[in-house]
């Protein structure tokens, strides 16, 4: 086994700039897919089965196809309906979706862990249903629901690898391209699998924390 | 699509099926030798099992993919098969992560069945076999039925290294028509069915574990199993905030 430490230097760079580009990743496709993840909750929860049976199927089916392929059928089908994004649009896009189906699950735990009592006196109270949501109930579920929300950043950050295949130089990305460039292939997939564990592991310390200090 | 390439795609359901089935065998063991493993009274045994759990639960199976099949060869001079080393990255990577359902499932025994082992004088290899496993088992079902499919999606990764799964065979056909929709979409279809089929699979074996114990099927609480959508305001104030 050889360990050349100057390859390690030589990648530095292209690491900070794939770390930037992952930490981009992570960020949009969280946002989109607590965003969807929502709508779809809140969607689940609507009076006629008209909304609820659709969704529920749409969501069932991203949550059990793989990623990649999901991928793979934003990034060549949609310019073939004249629909073209950049890669990492599309990446985030596809990252967004799939975890959204996620999130809503988590959302609905949430959702139904109000306590019943609070429904009950806001319709004592006469608000409208609309108040309810934002005043009463989602302020106490979103609360409740954040370490979970943040496990699936954690599992979003370990699928961010896949943005590489359609040409996004994330992490791996960068260290793919270094390694057919100089040959090296040990130094750069070693250096980005460590670093993802010093990411996610104290980010999951983090989330522990977290969540003895804002579940009850 | 031609018959031709009906074929590509049926050879690629076959390699699929095939990496899952050896995957999920090494992650079984996995799971269960780690998590038994973290709950062992010597320290040493616990801080290698977490350290293993750690490691592949923490970087991505893309990645141990990629060194699998880049590192191992350049580094120890092992040179694997490629369905070999798809197992052995995918299998390690999803046992890290059924260790811990291992783990969770074994603390959630009751204390009281463990000391009664003690107090009728089993050695802790018989307590693990004939008390503590028989009831944790059937409980861990739900949440490996879940890591199953998440094990079924992860094979769509070895098809990056151009192994010829099902995904692959997607890319192989994309290449043949010059068009993605129509392989796409059955793709993604196949793989919802296997899914499907999975999951239908796991519920009948839970069943007849529960019924080993004793127990109804329907009251597993704290598990990830899907829950019926309860519709009507303020309903269900059983499942609390801790998914996942």
């Amino acid at each position: 086994m050889t360990w050349d430490w100057n390859a390690v230097g030589a990648f530095m760079p292209h690491f900070w700039d794939g770390l930037l580009v992952t930490l981009e990743a992570l960020a949009l496709g969280s946002v989109i897919s607590f965003a969807l993840g929502l709508v779809w909750a809140l969607l689940m929860r609507a009076p006629t089965r008209w909304v609820r049976w659709p969704v529920g199927a749409a969501t069932e089916f991203v949550r059990d196809t793989p990623l990649l392929v999901q991928l793979f059928f934003l990034f060549y089908v949609l310019p073939e309906w004249n629909i073209t994004f950049s890669a990492l649009t599309t990446g985030v896009i596809a990252i967004g979706l799939h975890y959204s189906t996620y999130t809503m699950q988590v959302y609905r735990a949430g959702i139904e862990g109000v306590p019943a009592g609070q429904w009950e006196a806001a319709t004592a109270l006469g608000l409208p249903a609309r108040r309810t949501w934002t005043a009463v109930i989602l302020p106490q579920a979103v609360r409740r629901v954040v370490p979970a929300l943040g496990n699936y950043v954690i599992a979003m950050l370990k699928d961010t690898p896949l943005l590489m295949t359609v040409t996004v130089l994330e992490m791996l990305g960068e260290a793919r391209l270094y390694s057919q460039q100089h040959f090296q292939f040990t130094e750069p997939l070693t250096v980005i699998g460590v670093a993802f564990i010093l990411i996610s592991y104290p980010a999951s310390l983090l989330l522990r924390a977290l969540e003895r200090r804002l579940v009850r | 699509m031609t018959p031709g390439l009906w074929k590509l795609v049926l050879d690629g359901i076959w390699v699929t099926v095939q990496l899952l089935v050896l995957s999920a065998l090494l992650a079984g063991f996995m799971s269960f030798l780690a998590g038994i493993a973290r709950t062992s009274r010597r320290w040493v045994v616990r801080f290698l099992a977490g350290l293993y759990t750690e490691v592949f639960r923490g970087t991505s199976a893309l990645i141990m993919i990629f060194w699998v099949y880049f590192v191992l060869p350049l580094a120890f001079g092992w040179q694997l098969v490629p369905l070999w080393a798809g197992t052995l990255a995918l299998g390690l990577t999803y046992g890290a992560y059924g260790s811990e359902i291992v783990r969770g499932a074994l603390n959630a025994v009751d204390p009281a069945q463990r000391e009664g082992g003690i107090a009728l004088g089993f050695t802790p290899w018989q307590r693990m076999r004939l008390i503590l496993l028989p009831q944790a088992v059937p409980e861990m079902i739900p949440p490996f039925s879940n890591l199953l499919v998440e094990l079924l999606k992860g094979t769509a990764l070895v098809s990056v290294m151009g192994m010829g799964d099902l995904t692959f065979s997607a890319t192989l056909v994309r290449l043949a028509l010059q068009q993605s929709a129509e392989i796409y979409t059955y793709v993604l279809l196949i793989y919802f069915v296997l899914a499907f089929l999975l999951t239908r699979l796991m519920r009948g074996l839970e069943k007849r574990l529960k019924a080993g114990v004793g127990r109804a099927s329907d009251s597993v609480p704290a598990t990830g199993t899907k829950r019926a959508a309860t519709a009507g305001a303020g309903a269900g104030a059983t499942a609390g905030g801790s998914a996942s």
